[in-house]
């Protein structure tokens, strides 16, 4: 049967994703484990930092939230090229060996996501209205029970703002190539993996992962969906 | 004692000046309303007086200690005080968790709390919604989530920043319940801001009048509503007649003005010269006929030229060589049958008529 080659990729697609083909196993796990790793550490860094940016008041607070606020839509490759030159042999932390390998991946994401996180975390504290703030000091709270209980009022908020950096995490491209160079079995992610099986016309396993990362952005968003419903 | 003294407040937001030259002292065990139009400055007031924040300048102590020089006691000063908000704001978290949220910052133990918000939770008739989450609730069911949590912390002085502003007649009057049975059985000092004129003069044993950032009037509810300090205060506390006039003759204690073509006695010292005469519209009595006998000072001849419907009352403006506004019954108004250009009598007592300076604040 001689038809339309991207419908034969498509089912050729299903197939491999049905049967688990390892390859495409293997690569879905990477991608996940590289994202997943770096936002976790995103969010152990970013977190206490936008809380303490939001808690006190010194000269210069509005330019830094500014600042977080652009570096939302940083590109990817550039913070891919200034890693690279961070961490390649030339670079200061060239003696790490952490070029083209998941760990400089997962450092580089780990960069890539900390300004969003920050900057999230100060909004979604700063949802915390006038009136409630008013609240939590005319019942009596001392100064950490006061951060405690804003922090835990806007869990909500919070925990959207890391699902959003996972999403940026394991969608963008940028620097997952350059980092970590799309090698088979050791740093190819759904995104790269994608690019490279396009150019070579193999459609099929470019449609497959394309499945697969639609997918995890589908959960994200239904998991932001029903975690902003609370 | 008193147990709050302020001196002086003033609170400026940036270059906005919010309060100025506030003094107001509150005595302990006493309800104190206080009223003003909306930006008067009542909630900045009120948070000031909790320790929410700190004043830009002036003397304040609460409880005898002087807040001014010790900032260290604050958090101690203010877990003895509690306050409720105009909105309704309640916690993202159970009816439960909402109510227990001053005990545990106090660090009441478990079972004490437990005790406490659900004796709270009876008080205000919400206990069937314990474990409910308390931004389900209606605004007026949060509102009583509210007070339940801060009256679980047992405040010596209450503050309620116009706590019924937005909630309907039934929740209005169970909050007013509580709060007028806390300050009887329990001693609770209250102090309450409100526009709600009507809800002050219920509530409230003395009221101060805030106008313009400041502290325009204490008194009584009757020295306010009926002997305003000026013009303005007399405005806002729904005075229909503020005539201006000029004083002509005082004697016995009498002072007779001249508002218009109509000489009015008033048994008020004149102030000054130049006066508004302040008469509240239901001080003033309307006649078909001339009165055989009357004892008011005050009783003229008059033209009925406009009748207003403010049910259950109605406003009946008269010509008497000035205009007098009288308020009365709707109900003994068609009894009367008033109706415009109608000939009657009106008379009112020279110590309802009170005057104050046209020079004055």
């Amino acid at each position: 049967m001689n038809g339309n080659p991207i419908v034969e990729g498509f089912i050729e697609a299903i197939r491999l994703i049905v049967s688990l083909d390892p390859q495409v196993v293997e690569i879905t796990i990477r991608s996940l484990y590289v994202s997943l790793t770096a936002t976790f550490f995103a969010a152990l860094i970013a977190l206490p930092l936008g809380a303490l940016i939001y808690f006190y008041e010194f000269r210069g607070k509005h330019a830094v939230v500014s600042t977080l606020q652009t570096l939302y839509a940083l590109p990817t490759v550039i913070v891919g090229l200034v890693m690279f030159l961070l961490l390649s042999n030339i670079g200061p932390f060239g003696f790490l060996r952490l070029l083209y390998t998941p760990g400089g991946m997962i450092v580089t994401q780990t960069v890539l996501i900390i300004p969003l996180l920050m900057g999230l975390t100060v909004s979604a504290l700063s949802g915390i209205d006038r009136d409630k703030r008013y609240t939590i000091t005319a019942l009596g709270a001392s100064r950490l029970q006061t951060i405690v209980t804003i922090i835990v009022e806007s869990r909500f908020a919070v925990m959207s703002s890391v699902l959003l950096g996972f999403g940026r995490a394991i969608s963008e491209v940028g620097t997952v190539m350059i980092i970590g160079g799309n090698i088979r079995g050791a740093t190819r992610v759904l995104t790269t993996a994608i690019a490279l099986n396009t150019s070579m016309a193999n459609y099929s396993v470019s449609i497959a992962l394309g499945i697969i990362l639609l997918a995890v952005a589908l959960g994200v968003n239904i998991a932001l969906s029903l975690v902003q419903r609370r | 004692m008193a147990i709050i003294e302020a001196r002086d407040i003033r609170k400026v937001y940036g270059n906005l000046e919010v309060l100025h030259d506030v003094d107001l002292s509150v005595e302990e065990g006493e309800i104190l309303g206080l009223i003003g139009p909306s930006g008067s400055g009542k909630s900045t007031l009120l948070r000031i007086l909790d320790l929410i924040e700190p004043p830009s300048g002036g003397e304040l102590s609460v409880f005898g200690t002087d807040t001014v020089a010790e900032r260290s006691r604050w958090l101690d000063l203010r877990r003895r005080m509690g306050m409720l908000f105009q909105r309704p704001i309640v916690f993202n978290a159970s009816v439960y968790d909402n109510v227990a949220m001053g005990l545990r910052y106090r660090g009441v133990s478990g079972s004490d709390i437990d005790r406490k918000v659900k004796e709270a939770l009876d008080a205000v008739g919400l206990s069937r919604y314990i474990k409910s989450r308390a931004t389900d609730l209606s605004g007026g069911e949060q509102q009583r989530v509210a007070l339940s949590r801060v009256l679980v912390t047992d405040p010596e002085i209450l503050f309620l920043d116009e706590p019924t502003a937005n909630l309907d007649p039934g929740s209005t009057a169970t909050i007013e319940r509580i709060v007028a049975d806390l300050n009887r059985e329990a001693g609770m000092t209250v102090l309450i801001s409100t526009h709600d004129l009507a809800q002050g003069q219920r509530l409230a044993h003395r009221i101060a009048v805030m106008i313009e950032g400041t502290v325009a009037q204490a008194g009584s509810p009757h020295a306010v509503f009926h002997e305003p300090g000026s013009r303005k205060i007399a405005g806002f506390v729904g005075v229909q007649n503020i005539i201006p006039g000029r004083v002509v003759s005082r004697q016995g204690g009498l002072t007779t003005v001249a508002a218009k073509d109509r000489r009015i006695i008033s048994a008020t010292p004149s102030p000054a010269d130049e006066v508004f005469v302040v008469i509240r519209g239901e001080d003033i009595s309307l006649h078909r006929r001339e009165p055989g006998y009357e004892e008011a000072e005050n009783l003229f001849p008059a033209r009925v030229t406009a009748i207003e419907s403010m049910a259950p009352f109605v406003n009946v403006t008269v010509d008497c060589g000035c205009d007098l506004v009288v308020l009365m019954p709707a109900r003994r108004a068609e009894a009367l049958e008033i109706h415009v250009g109608m000939e009657v009598w009106v008379s009112l007592p020279a110590k309802v008529v009170h005057l104050v300076p046209q020079n004055g604040p």
